[in-house]
């Protein structure tokens, strides 16, 4: 896939991926604080998103 | 955004970040040992046996030897001592009783024994040396002590506003790029940049509240001072004036305990702070409870109890600037959620170190050309590079 856009994004674009990202780090460091159980498996999942992402941009966005 | 802006965010980023950077490669190497310094302490420690594990030394389950023989038995092996905190553990039996010479004994000068409350055994001292010691006071004051702490708190927020500008330069920076490009092959240069903004990117929600409150962490020494200054001030002051009470005349522990939790039902103890020191008056058992839900748990309310009479004084939730404290203890350590927590913060603080290294090589790279040519590469989305 090409990863230079002919087009310029709006700010809404470029930032809606990092959005997401720091929403779920936001909601993963609070989860915790609230409880055990499923509040702990939910901030688990929420700060491997940031993890998972460089994963997924190094298997797939490497040029 | 125009190119003054961008050269305006560009040199904020520059200096923000030369200025720290290195305390801040210096704090993500010590905190990354520190995230599991429970793990740590258990493995050197060998397995304790309790004899009623599970039943937490904070309680008042029976069987849970009373406090004052706890603490008989703590001053029994530092004759000449006075007692200064006493705290519990919710999940063990085991508690710790710190003594020192004065009520006032400086942290240098205390003896902490760890006990287990339903056998009356010891379990052994808190160790002040030992590697971990020695990156724990590297982390928080780099043996420098408050003006240390307070250092590295200005350098926990030159961090914030690299974030800050680094997000802000992400944008004129990503106009034409996919999220997650990673341009290995056409240049070090442009390979190290992009895993510089991604890394950063994805990270900055964790890098900023971890900043932050590490931050706030090294006011705890100001903030201390403060409540016990105004709110504590307050809380005795039918107690201004009179002498300090001497250890000699203090009273007994368990019905102190017992007046506080008639006063405070339902909650348990952290730790109890005596008379003199820096968590109490020079009158008064400080008995610290923590919340009753998981969520107020950190969010403590001493109840004061007359250390002679064993009358109960008061007791007050602590202001908002303790609070803030107390919460940016665990958003800062990580150890609020298991095993599995504590490896994404290890993973986390290695991606924060990629971010530092990345920038510095950027910067060493290019630093004697102009800024005109460092905005240009940012508008290009790292297309054009900056010569001399």
């Amino acid at each position: 896939m090409t990863q230079r856009r002919r087009t310029r994004q709006s700010l809404l674009m470029i930032f809606a991926a990092p959005l997401a990202i720091a929403v779920l780090t936001g909601v993963a460091l609070i989860a915790a604080l609230t409880g055990d159980g499923w509040r702990d498996a939910l901030s688990w999942f929420g700060l491997a998103v940031p993890i998972l992402t460089i994963a997924w941009a190094m298997r797939t966005r490497l040029t | 955004m125009s190119s003054s802006s961008i050269r305006a965010w560009y040199l904020v980023h520059k200096w923000t970040s030369l200025v720290c950077t290195l305390f801040l490669l210096m704090l993500c190497v010590t905190g990354l040992p520190l995230i599991f310094s429970d793990e740590i302490d258990r493995m050197s420690g060998g397995n304790l046996q309790f004899g009623m594990p599970g039943v937490g030394s904070s309680g008042n389950a029976r069987g849970l030897l009373p406090l004052d023989t706890m603490m008989a038995k703590a001053l029994a092996t530092r004759p000449g001592e006075v007692p200064l905190f006493m705290a519990f553990d919710n999940d063990q039996p085991s508690m710790t009783v710190t003594t020192g010479l004065r009520p006032d004994s400086p942290g240098s000068e205390m003896t902490t024994q760890v006990f287990d409350r339903s056998t009356g055994r010891v379990l052994g001292k808190e160790r002040a040396g030992g590697v971990m010691h020695f990156l724990l006071k590297l982390h928080t004051d780099m043996f420098l002590g408050l003006a240390g702490m307070l250092f590295l708190g200005a350098m926990g927020l030159l961090f914030t506003a690299a974030l800050v500008s680094g997000t802000v330069l992400y944008a004129p920076f990503m106009r034409k790029l996919a999220f997650g490009t990673l341009r290995t092959s056409r240049s070090t240069r442009l390979k190290w940049l992009d895993h510089h903004n991604l890394f950063g990117i994805v990270a900055l929600a964790w890098m900023a509240v971890v900043g932050v409150t590490g931050a706030i962490n090294t006011l705890e020494k100001p903030i201390n001072k403060l409540w016990q200054r105004n709110e504590l001030a307050a809380m005795t002051r039918d107690y201004a004036g009179k002498a300090a009470l001497p250890p000699s005349r203090y009273g007994s522990l368990d019905t102190a305990m017992a007046e506080a939790r008639k006063a405070l039902p339902g909650n348990n103890p952290q730790f109890i702070g005596f008379p003199g020191g820096s968590f109490s008056s020079k009158h008064h058992y400080a008995v610290f409870f923590q919340g009753d839900t998981p969520l107020t748990q950190r969010l403590l309310t001493p109840a004061l109890i007359d250390a002679e009479t064993s009358a109960f004084t008061t007791a007050r939730s602590m202001p908002w600037y303790n609070k803030a404290l107390s919460l940016s203890r665990p958003l800062h350590f990580g150890d609020y959620g298991g095993l599995p927590l504590k490896i994404l913060w290890a993973v986390l603080d290695l991606f924060t170190m990629t971010v530092l290294t990345t920038g510095v090589y950027l910067w060493i790279g290019k630093r004697r050309t102009s800024s005109t040519a460092h905005v240009r590469e940012v508008e290009t989305g790292g297309l054009v590079e900056p010569t001399a």
